[in-house]
């Protein structure tokens, strides 16, 4: 349990966030935490946001360890864009359900490759490195489907976007099982704290023997796989590929749930878990101004001034002013604790 | 000596006090400051040099006592407050924008405008007249990045004393200087106190406070040991006011015998990289400390990495032994033969500042092992808790940041990194830089401990006395080519500087 309380602690301000945008939506809302079971699959806005929210969520798991490296994936829309792409065409094309998996799995693969050389081999700055998929991928994406949307009806694909398992809708399977899985390997072996020294001192961590070049091309194919997964579901979703718009905008998503998760920009700590939670934050949110009957031309706006107060929320600045509140009688034990303790 | 208010101090602190939660890093502490005087300022890390130089200049927000600046109590709000009352400071690390000329950062902030546009004229012309003053005849149009460490420090002091232009403060101006440098710094420094400034200077170099200061102040553990006129004090007395113990002197210097024959443990030959170091043949034995005299630059930390393949070698073959042929394209390749390598820079080569002080230890001994393999938490905490205790490492627990502690103790981080690895080969470079005194001694006994131990090690320092102590052999680097090689009692002082200034009895290795 001693164990459990700083990961309790790192979490907290995401959780308390999570839960006041629920609370708001289930006021504006009452039905908000009704859950059904028709055809064999949960229903219910919580599921929906949980649904909605996965490819997300996916991105915000790669995009976590990207950035906790230093650097940044722009791509990772692109890359859905293009995976997506790739499965409907396998599909379309007649190619089993497992062989276009893999393809499209593969294709997420070699675009994180190809990002991880133009960063480790090459020297790039991520964030320009990056911005060449981003543009490029979804000429390639076009390429893939000729232009068109490609359209596809097999059943197997479909039930990735669609589909549930035990009653739960697949997308959420994947995240979790995903988020588990990284979370799992990522803090069962060393590739946390080798991850988060490269983020914080690359040329340290390279005269201390860490294989930097082979870490940040590992961390930037993670990322490309996590946006095929990503784009396999979205592409499942609407049983078709769409080059222009599929994950559109969502890499900006994916690191604003990650900035949400508290994990700087700047590299160094970081937290999967609390990344996962801020994409469920950015999802509610999201959920919350659709349900609460806005004239939809104010979407953009809410979301922004809604992200705008968790931000300030969060910054360094307001948290000195709750130190400083917190301070007076009952709270300075409190404080001096968190300061000695580390 | 000029002369402002002659009764009154030109600075002075009275009963200042600064608590940090757990700690009272200054307790009580007076200070005072006179015109045209350099006033340096002592003590081991964490003493509250820091603490002090960051409550004059409203860095900090001090928890009792007054600041006076000329007989007035004055609340300086922050540190530009600070320079509009005309106190000035300039840090160890120059913090100038390296990507703007030398005239831009002179005059940023308050740049001559002509029709609301920066006229850059003026700006240049400007600039030039300042650096007029510090006898320094420089391209006002360079980039400051492209200049030397030294002229970046002037600059920096000539911005700070433009700005401010009564007090100057500075923070460990020669940490990063070599001794022509250093002698160009203390010009300006000498004609600023000319000109009635008050310079309050910080070093470690005890040589150099002799050289500049007229009086010093020394501090330990937050509280004022005493203020002493410099030409009344000696060298033992002033260590012993520091660290508060008779020392009988700082360093046995004793030439070691050359102990070291038969087959060395690894040998190098014709080693060297094309514009860093030339090929060199190098043999290292068990047991044996072989260092590195030389001035910055002159090649000696290239030596370093290119044997530990952080610079590729382009010549050259290095073998274990009896002749297998090593590998060392990468420090990788070189951990795996068996070498490791603490850094000079420890800031940006050496710790990872936002780990622990458990997971830097760990960390060159995991990347050996692969990150499938974590070592468990358990052995992680025992391995750092282990050297914490063996090292002497001042941290309250194994879960602090490094970048926390003070930089003695981050460089016993590093070699307890290294030590985890359980290295044959250590090298070490500038080791005991800018650490304190008593954090010095205690390195320079590891390193005799390790090297009875078996271990054998290069190390480079800038501090001959420190070679003479440990070194069973000394080699003299100059003009980035090994010049000389200097063994048992040969080594000496004396000898490394003849060998390092004459170009003329060469006896090239």
């Amino acid at each position: 349990m001693t164990v459990m309380l700083p990961f309790l602690r790192r979490i907290m301000p995401q959780l308390i966030t999570l839960a006041v945008i629920v609370g708001l939506i289930s006021f504006m809302f009452p039905g908000f935490f009704t859950i059904s079971i028709a055809n064999g699959r949960l229903y219910g806005i919580p599921i929906d946001i949980l649904n909605r929210g996965a490819p997300v969520a996916l991105l915000a798991i790669g995009m976590t360890l990207v950035i906790a490296t230093r650097g940044i994936d722009l791509s990772v829309g692109a890359v859905m864009a293009i995976c997506g792409a790739t499965a409907a065409w396998g599909i379309t094309e007649g190619y089993s359900l497992a062989a276009t998996l893999a393809m499209a799995l593969s294709a997420g693969l070699v675009c994180g490759l190809w990002n991880g050389f133009l960063v480790a081999v090459l020297g790039i700055q991520p964030i320009v490195a990056t911005l060449i998929l981003m543009v490029a991928g979804r000429g390639v994406a076009q390429l893939i489907t000729e232009g068109a949307i490609l359209t596809f009806n097999h059943e197997g694909l479909i039930f990735f976007g669609s589909g549930s398992l035990f009653t739960v809708p697949t997308p959420v399977i994947i995240g979790v099982a995903a988020g588990a899985l990284a979370t799992l390997v990522v803090r069962r072996t060393a590739l946390g704290m080798l991850i988060e020294a490269i983020g914080i001192n690359l040329r340290a961590s390279t005269l201390s023997g860490v294989n930097t070049r082979v870490l940040l091309i590992a961390v930037y194919m993670t990322s490309g796989l996590c946006a095929a997964l990503a784009g396999i579901i979205a592409a499942a979703d609407i049983r078709g590929a769409d080059a222009n718009n599929a994950g559109l905008w969502l890499e900006l998503d994916a690191i604003l749930a990650v900035v949400i998760g508290g994990t700087s920009l700047l590299g160094g700590r970081f937290s999967l878990i609390a990344s996962l939670i801020g994409a469920l934050i950015i999802q509610a949110v999201n959920t919350g101004i659709l349900l609460s009957g806005f004239p939809p031309e104010f979407n953009l706006i809410i979301k922004a001034v809604i992200i705008l107060i968790i931000l300030i929320l969060q910054s360094p600045t307001m948290r000195s002013v709750v130190i400083f509140f917190s301070r007076d009688p009952a709270g300075a034990g409190e404080v001096e604790k968190e300061t000695v303790v580390p | 000596m000029p002369q402002s208010d002659a009764s009154q101090p030109l600075l002075r602190a009275r009963g200042v006090r600064k608590i940090f939660p757990g700690t009272i890093a200054l307790d009580g502490v007076d200070f005072s400051l006179e015109a045209g005087e350099v006033h340096a300022l002592l003590g081991e890390n964490g003493a509250g040099k820091s603490t002090l130089i960051k409550c004059l200049t409203g860095a900090y927000r001090r928890d009792g006592g007054d600041i006076l600046l000329e007989g007035e109590i004055i609340n300086p709000k922050g540190t530009i407050d600070a320079q509009a009352y005309g106190i000035g400071t300039v840090y160890q690390e120059v913090n100038l924008l390296p990507n703007l000329t030398i005239a831009e950062n002179l005059s940023l902030g308050h740049q001559p405008t002509r029709f609301g546009m920066i006229s850059v004229r003026d700006m240049n012309r400007r600039a030039r007249e300042v650096l007029a003053n510090y006898d320094l005849s420089v391209d006002v149009t360079r980039n400051l990045g492209s200049c030397s460490v030294a002229v970046q420090q002037v600059i920096a002091i000539a911005r700070a004393v433009t700005l401010s232009g009564k007090v100057l403060i500075l923070d460990e101006p020669t940490a990063s200087l070599d001794s022509h440098e250093v002698g160009m710094l203390f010009d300006v420094i000498r004609s600023l106190k000319q000109r009635g400034l008050g310079i309050v200077f910080i070093s470690h170099f005890l040589d150099q406070i002799f050289e500049i200061s007229d009086r010093l102040t020394v501090l330990r553990n937050g509280r004022l040991v005493g203020t002493e006129t410099t030409s009344d004090i000696d060298r033992l007395r002033l260590v012993n006011l520091m660290l508060g113990r008779e020392l009988e002197e700082e360093i046995r210097p004793h030439g070691k015998d050359h102990t070291a024959t038969g087959e060395p443990r690894f040998s190098f030959t014709g080693f060297g990289r094309k514009g860093s170091i030339a090929p060199f043949d190098l043999a290292i034995h068990s047991g044996e400390v072989v260092g590195v005299a030389g001035l910055l630059g002159s090649g000696r930390t290239e030596t370093a990495e290119v044997l530990f393949g952080v610079s590729h070698h382009d010549s050259g073959v290095a073998s274990r032994g009896e002749g297998t042929d090593l590998h060392l394209k990468s420090p990788r390749d070189a951990i795996a033969a068996g070498f490791g390598f603490c850094p000079e820079d420890r800031k940006t080569d050496g710790v990872i500042a936002d780990l622990t002080v458990r997971e830097n230890i760990a960390l060159a001994l995991q990347a050996r092992i692969g990150w499938m393999r974590r070592i468990p938490d358990r052995e992680q905490r025992a391995m750092a808790n282990d050297y914490i205790r063996k090292l002497d490492i001042r941290t309250p627990d194994a879960e602090k940041p490094v970048g926390l502690l003070s930089g003695g103790n981050q460089q016993k981080v590093m070699l307890a990194r290294w030590l985890a690895t359980n290295p044959s080969f250590l090298i070490l470079d500038e080791p005991t830089r800018g650490i304190d005194v008593g954090a010095h001694a205690e390195i320079i006994r590891l390193i005799e401990d390790l090297c009875a131990q078996g271990m054998s090690l290069l190390v480079i320092s800038s501090e001959l006395d420190e070679l003479v102590a440990y070194s069973h052999r000394v080699i003299v680097v100059r003009d980035r080519h090994h010049v000389a090689e200097l063994v048992g009692n040969e080594i000496t002082t004396d000898n490394m500087v003849s060998a390092i200034a004459a170009p003329e009895k060469e006896t090239v290795i």
